[in-house]
C-alpha cells in the first residue's frame, strides 16, 4: 500500500498511473459513469476529447473575456470624448469634437478592447484554475512529476461525496491504473 | 497544406494509399522530447553560448550607452535634420516592430488555421517578437529628445494644462505597440507555463526547483486546468490575430495620413502587414537555421519541412510586397499628380537610387529563388536567401522614409541625411541587444513548446492503435 506526504496530515485523495493517453481517456469515461464529482485526470497535454470523457461543461471563460473586453472599449470611449468633447474640447485640422470623430478615436477604442481582454483571458484563467500556487498535496507524491514529461494520473479527492479509501482504490486497479496511491497533506 | 494539419492516420486515407508525414521525426517519445529540450537548459553552459555573448554583449552595451550620450547630450546627435526629421529612428523602429509580426503570425494565425507545424517553432518565434519589440521601442522613445517626458504621451491627469490628442496617429502608435507587446509577452507566457512545469518538476537543485516552481505558478496539467487553459490559449490566439494586423496598420497611418506625396496612399496598411511578415519570417529562420544546427536533434522537431512552409510563406509575401511596390509606381503616374510623379521619380532614380535598386533586388527578385524545391530544403542556401529580406526591408523603410523626406515640395528645401556614427553605432548596438536577449532566452527558458509538440504525437491521440 502507497502512501505520500504527511500521513499524519487528512488524506487529500487516491491517485493512479497510466501509460497512455488512450487508457487514461477510457478509465475518464468509467469514473464519469460510476458518478464522482471531484476528481480530476492528469496528463502532460491537453488531451483531445476528455472534457467529454469527463462529463466536464465548456468552459466559461470566453464570457468573462466578453465582459473584460467590454470593460476595454467603455475605457477608451470615456477616455477619448471626456476631455476631448466635454472637459477640455480639442480642435486639430478643424475636425469635429462629437459623434463623427469616432473613426478617429476608433484605433485605441480598439486597442484597449484587445488590451483588457488578454489580461482578462490570462488572469481569468488563472483565477479559475486556481493558481498560482506554491504547493499541491500531489507534489508530495514522487511519481507525480512525470506528469509533465510522458506519464498520465488520475485522482479522486477525498472530498466526493462517493469516496471511501478501499473502494477508490479498488475501482482504480480495476480500471488498469498502477501505482495506486493515498496522498496524504503536508 | 493538408498533408501537414492532420497527422492522425485515419484508416480511409490509407486506403486511399495516402501517408501523412509525421511532424515529428525518427519516432521520438514524449520523454525524449522532454528529456532533450530541457537538457538545453540543464546541462552546463557551452562555449559557443559564451563566445557569442562575447561578442553581443559589448554591442549590447555600446547601445546603451550611446542611448546614454544620446539622453545626455541631445537628439542632434543623430544625424536627423531639416528636410529629413524622421531619419534612421523611425527608419529601424519600422524595421524591428515589422521583425515581430511573425511570431505573431505563427502564434496565433497558424493557430487558428489549425496548422500544427507551428508547434515546434512558435515558441522561438515568440520570443523573437518580444525581443524585436524591445529594439523597436528604443527608437520612438529616444528620438522625441526629452525622455523623461515621454510620459505626455500617458493620458494621465497633470496640471499642465495639456491632454492627448487621440487622433493622432502618433498616438494609435503609442497605443497599439505597447499593446502589442503587453499582449505578445502575456501569450508567450501562457504558453511557457506548462513547460516550465516540466522544467521544474526535473530539477536537481533547490535554487532553480524554487525560481521555476515560482514561474510555473503552481501548474499540475489537471484536466480541469487544461480546459480552462485551452480555452484563454485560443481567447489569446483570437486576439492577438487582429492585433498583429492593427499594429503595422496603425505604424503605416503614422505615414499614411499625412500629405507628404508617397506617403499619402491607401496600399499602405496591407503592403506593411505583408512586408512585416515578409521580413519577420527571414529573421526567425535567421535564427532558427543556427539553433537547430548547435542542436541536431531538434532537426527531429523542426524539420526541413518547417523550413519548406516559411519559405514558401517568405516566396507569398514577397511577392505581395512586390506587387505594392508595383502598384505605388502605377498609381503614382495614373493619378496624373505632378508631386506624387516626381516622389516615385526621385526614389528610383534621384540621388537614393541605390537604396530603392537594393529594396527591389532584396525583396521582389532574392525571393524568387524559392520558387524552386532546392533551395527551400537546402539549408545553407535558405540561410543565405533570407539574408535578402532582412536587408532589403531595412531599405525599404529607409526608401519610404527619407528618401521621401529629402526631396521637399519646393527645391529650395532639398537636402540630404548622412548618419552620423551614433546613428549607425546604436543600431549596430540593437542587433546586439536582440541577439543577446535571444541567447539569454535559449540559455534558461525551453526553446521548444514541448507540451504542444508531445500533443500533435500520434500516441496523443486517445483513440491511438483502435479500429474506428
Amino acid at each position: 500500500m502507497n502512501i505520500a506526504g504527511n500521513k499524519e496530515a487528512p488524506v487529500f485523495g487516491i491517485a493512479a498511473e497510466f501509460s497512455c493517453a488512450r487508457d487514461l481517456y477510457h478509465a475518464a469515461g468509467k469514473i464519469r459513469d460510476a458518478g464522482f464529482q471531484r476528481w480530476d485526470v492528469f496528463s502532460p497535454f491537453p488531451i483531445h476529447g476528455m472534457d467529454e470523457a469527463m462529463g466536464t461543461k465548456r468552459s466559461v471563460l470566453g464570457k468573462i473575456v466578453f465582459l473584460g473586453g467590454l470593460t476595454g472599449f467603455l475605457t477608451a470611449v470615456t477616455m477619448e470624448f471626456g476631455p476631448t468633447s466635454f472637459l477640455y474640447p480639442l480642435i486639430v485640422a478643424g475636425k469635429p469634437t462629437n459623434l463623427f470623430t469616432v473613426p478617429a478615436f476608433f484605433p485605441i477604442m480598439f486597442e484597449l478592447t484587445i488590451l483588457i481582454s488578454a489580461f482578462t483571458a490570462v488572469f481569468g484563467m488563472l483565477i479559475m484554475n486556481g493558481l498560482p500556487r506554491l504547493n499541491h498535496a500531489l507534489f508530495n507524491w514522487d511519481r507525480f512529476k512525470k506528469v509533465t514529461e510522458d506519464k498520465f494520473f488520475v485522482a479522486i479527492e477525498s472530498g466526493d461525496p462517493k469516496f471511501s479509501e478501499r473502494s477508490a482504490r479498488d475501482f482504480l486497479e480495476s480500471l488498469g491504473g498502477t501505482n495506486i496511491t493515498t496522498i496524504h497533506g503536508d | 497544406m493538408p498533408e501537414a494539419t492532420a497527422m492522425i492516420e485515419k484508416p480511409g486515407d490509407e486506403e486511399k494509399g495516402v501517408i501523412r508525414p509525421p511532424l515529428v521525426l525518427n519516432k521520438r517519445t514524449m520523454g525524449w522530447i522532454s528529456s532533450y529540450i530541457s537538457s538545453i537548459v540543464e546541462d552546463k553552459t557551452p562555449t559557443w553560448w559564451w563566445v557569442s555573448m562575447g561578442v553581443t554583449a559589448p554591442m549590447t552595451l555600446m547601445c546603451l550607452a550611446l542611448l546614454a550620450y544620446l539622453v545626455a547630450t541631445g537628439v542632434g546627435v543623430w544625424g536627423n535634420n531639416h528636410p529629413v526629421g524622421w531619419a534612421w529612428d523611425i527608419t529601424n523602429f519600422v524595421f524591428w516592430i515589422g521583425i515581430g509580426h511573425a511570431g505573431t503570425l505563427i502564434s496565433a494565425i497558424l493557430f487558428l488555421a489549425r496548422q500544427k507545424w507551428r508547434t515546434s517553432i512558435n515558441r522561438a518565434a515568440e520570443a523573437m517578437t518580444l525581443f524585436a519589440v524591445v529594439c523597436a521601442g528604443i527608437y520612438p522613445a529616444l528620438h522625441v529628445g526629452r525622455v523623461w517626458m515621454a510620459w505626455f504621451l500617458a493620458p494621465v491627469p497633470n496640471s499642465n494644462g495639456i491632454w492627448q490628442n487621440f487622433r493622432s496617429p502618433l498616438l494609435w502608435d503609442v497605443f497599439a505597440v505597447s499593446t502589442y507587446f503587453t499582449v505578445s509577452v502575456l501569450f508567450w507566457y501562457t504558453g511557457l507555463i506548462p513547460d516550465l512545469a516540466t522544467i521544474r518538476d526535473r530539477c536537481t537543485s533547490k535554487i532553480k526547483k524554487a525560481i521555476y516552481g515560482i514561474m510555473a505558478l503552481g501548474w499540475r496539467g489537471g484536466n480541469r486546468q487544461w480546459r480552462h487553459y485551452e480555452k484563454a490559449y485560443l481567447i489569446l490566439a483570437g486576439l492577438s490575430t487582429p492585433l498583429v494586423l492593427s499594429v503595422h496598420s496603425v505604424v503605416s497611418f503614422d505615414f499614411a495620413t499625412s500629405v507628404i506625396p508617397g506617403w499619402h496612399t491607401t496600399i499602405f496598411p496591407p503592403y506593411f502587414v505583408a512586408g512585416a511578415i515578409f521580413g519577420g519570417f527571414a529573421m526567425v529562420l535567421t535564427l532558427m537555421i543556427p539553433a537547430c544546427a548547435i542542436y541536431k536533434p531538434l532537426h527531429d522537431l523542426v524539420t526541413v519541412n518547417h523550413v519548406d512552409k516559411m519559405c514558401k510563406i517568405i516566396l507569398l509575401t514577397g511577392s505581395i510586397v512586390g506587387y505594392a511596390y508595383l502598384m505605388e509606381l502605377f498609381i503614382a503616374w495614373y493619378s496624373g499628380n505632378p508631386y506624387e510623379r516626381a516622389a516615385f521619380w526621385y526614389r528610383a532614380f534621384g540621388p537614393y537610387w541605390w537604396a530603392y535598386a537594393a529594396m527591389m533586388f532584396c525583396n521582389v527578385i532574392a525571393p524568387q529563388m524559392f520558387w524552386f524545391k532546392y533551395f527551400r530544403t537546402h539549408l545553407l542556401w535558405v540561410w543565405i536567401i533570407v539574408q535578402f529580406p532582412n536587408m532589403g526591408m531595412w531599405f525599404e523603410r529607409f526608401v519610404i522614409i527619407a528618401t521621401t523626406l529629402t526631396r521637399d515640395f519646393t527645391p529650395s528645401a532639398w537636402g540630404m541625411f548622412h548618419p552620423t556614427w551614433v546613428d549607425i553605432c546604436t543600431f549596430a548596438g540593437t542587433f546586439g541587444l536582440f541577439t543577446t536577449l535571444f541567447l539569454i532566452f535559449i540559455r534558461f527558458l525551453p526553446m521548444i513548446c514541448m507540451f504542444e509538440v508531445k500533443a500533435v504525437l500520434p500516441e496523443a491521440d486517445p483513440h491511438h492503435g483502435e479500429d474506428r
